[in-house]
């Protein structure tokens, strides 16, 4: 098991300076994201957040081959720079192993780049794609994306008198990707950092396309003291809202089943863009039901896929 | 391209802005004038286990001389995140002065 030391001695691949947000959970995913790669990685970020607070012209915040693309196509660029790396094995031009990571965030993830995301998972290459999940469009100022979750205020679904945020329920990514019979996938989130590190560690093992999403908590559009981020991402776990999971050789994991289980109310109401439930009880059951129901559903999969 | 205190000095043509064929260039941005609160490590409680270093999002937590727990002022935002996690509560944020 990788201990807290081992991450230190390797330096840092993704430095300090970078002009994210005080509090910021999406650059401690990619600190611990990179810590766990090692520096033989080709790094291609798609449009958003972390890309434009890590590369701001001249300066970047990596150690490692970057490459900034387009919202959409991130997991399309990765996939032409790992096949350009296997045209060159062929040749024998090199025969150094490199790990091929592309990640964006649920804007670019979830709904633009989900298309050229599908092609390259069902293309098989050689990469892992790592979505950092804030739930909105939190670069170009909150607006909704299809990972918001159901009931969140954000500019482009605000609470009002008659509609109280976003009515829809979110996408289950991970499970889009689970069927594209991917070997791994996996949902992870920062407060059980050495679970995130070992799914990164077992993702680039794997020969072929995998996937990994993680909660990223995000204090300005999440409205929340900036202290408060890695204690959200443990909040959001204990109470059923993001399972951590994994799913491998076609079976499901539930890496962390909290022993007790926190009221959903814990987490949802230390933020900002659910704090008008806090006059819509029904609402809050709604939302309820529905974590518990995924909850369920996760659960049974486990035990029946085993 | 190295760093003295707040002066950045260039070396050579290549560390110059228009370039910027270095990797990791950011780590010559002052970011820690955008805090607000300063983080301060006690150090007799500090029992230097690596949890604050781990989820700071500036890498601005060092190991000092004796393995515990520093913080690089130039870069630490003042966030709080460590305050928040120390297992042992060694860090106190105390407001900025000017």
């Amino acid at each position: 098991m990788t201990t807290i030391k081992d991450l230190a001695n390797k330096g840092n691949l993704f430095t300090q300076g970078h002009r994210a947000c005080a509090g910021c959970g999406g650059t401690v995913i990619l600190r611990l994201l990179m810590a766990a790669a090692g520096k033989d990685t080709v790094v291609v970020g798609a449009t958003g957040c972390m890309e434009v607070v890590s590369t701001i012209y001249p300066y970047t915040a990596w150690n490692v081959p970057f490459l900034h693309n387009a919202f959409e196509n991130s997991a399309a660029t990765a996939s032409g720079v790992e096949s350009a790396y296997r045209a060159l094995l062929k040749r024998k031009k090199t025969d150094k192993k490199i790990n091929f990571i592309a990640f964006g965030g649920d804007g670019g993830t979830y709904d633009i780049g989900i298309q050229s995301l599908s092609g390259a998972m069902e293309r098989g290459h050689n990469l892992l794609y790592v979505c950092y999940d804030n739930g909105a469009y939190m670069n170009t100022g909150i607006q909704r994306s299809s990972a918001t979750p159901m009931g969140s205020s954000t500019t482009t679904s605000p609470a009002g008198s008659v509609v109280k945020g976003k009515m829809q329920n979110r996408k289950d990514l991970t499970e889009i990707m689970v069927a594209h019979n991917l070997k791994y996938a996996a949902q992870a989130s920062l407060s059980n950092w050495s679970d995130f590190v070992s799914k990164v560690e077992k993702a680039l093992a794997v020969d072929g396309p995998t996937f990994i999403n993680v909660l990223s908590p995000c204090p300005l559009g999440w409205g929340y003291d900036t202290s408060l981020s890695i204690e959200l991402s443990r909040l959001a776990v204990e109470t059923h809202f993001w399972p951590v999971y994994e799913y491998e050789d076609g079976k499901y994991k539930i890496n962390i089943k909290p022993k007790q289980v926190k009221p959903l109310e814990d987490f949802l109401f230390k933020q900002a863009r659910f704090k008008h439930l806090k006059n819509e009880p029904e609402l809050v059951e709604e939302i309820k039901k529905s974590v518990e129901e995924k909850w369920n559903c996760l659960l049974q999969k486990e035990s029946s896929c085993k | 391209m190295k760093r003295d205190g707040k002066k950045i000095i260039f070396e050579k043509a290549g560390d110059l802005p228009p370039m910027a064929m270095s990797l990791g260039t950011t780590e010559y941005n002052e970011t820690g004038s955008w805090r607000n609160e300063r983080p301060v490590v006690d150090s007799s409680k500090c029992t230097g286990c690596g949890i604050c270093w781990k989820f700071c999002p500036d890498i601005s937590i060092k190991e000092d001389a004796n393995g515990k727990a520093s913080i690089d002022y130039f870069f630490c935002k003042g966030c709080g995140i460590c305050a928040v996690e120390c297992p042992v509560k060694a860090i106190e944020m105390k407001e900025e002065e000017k």
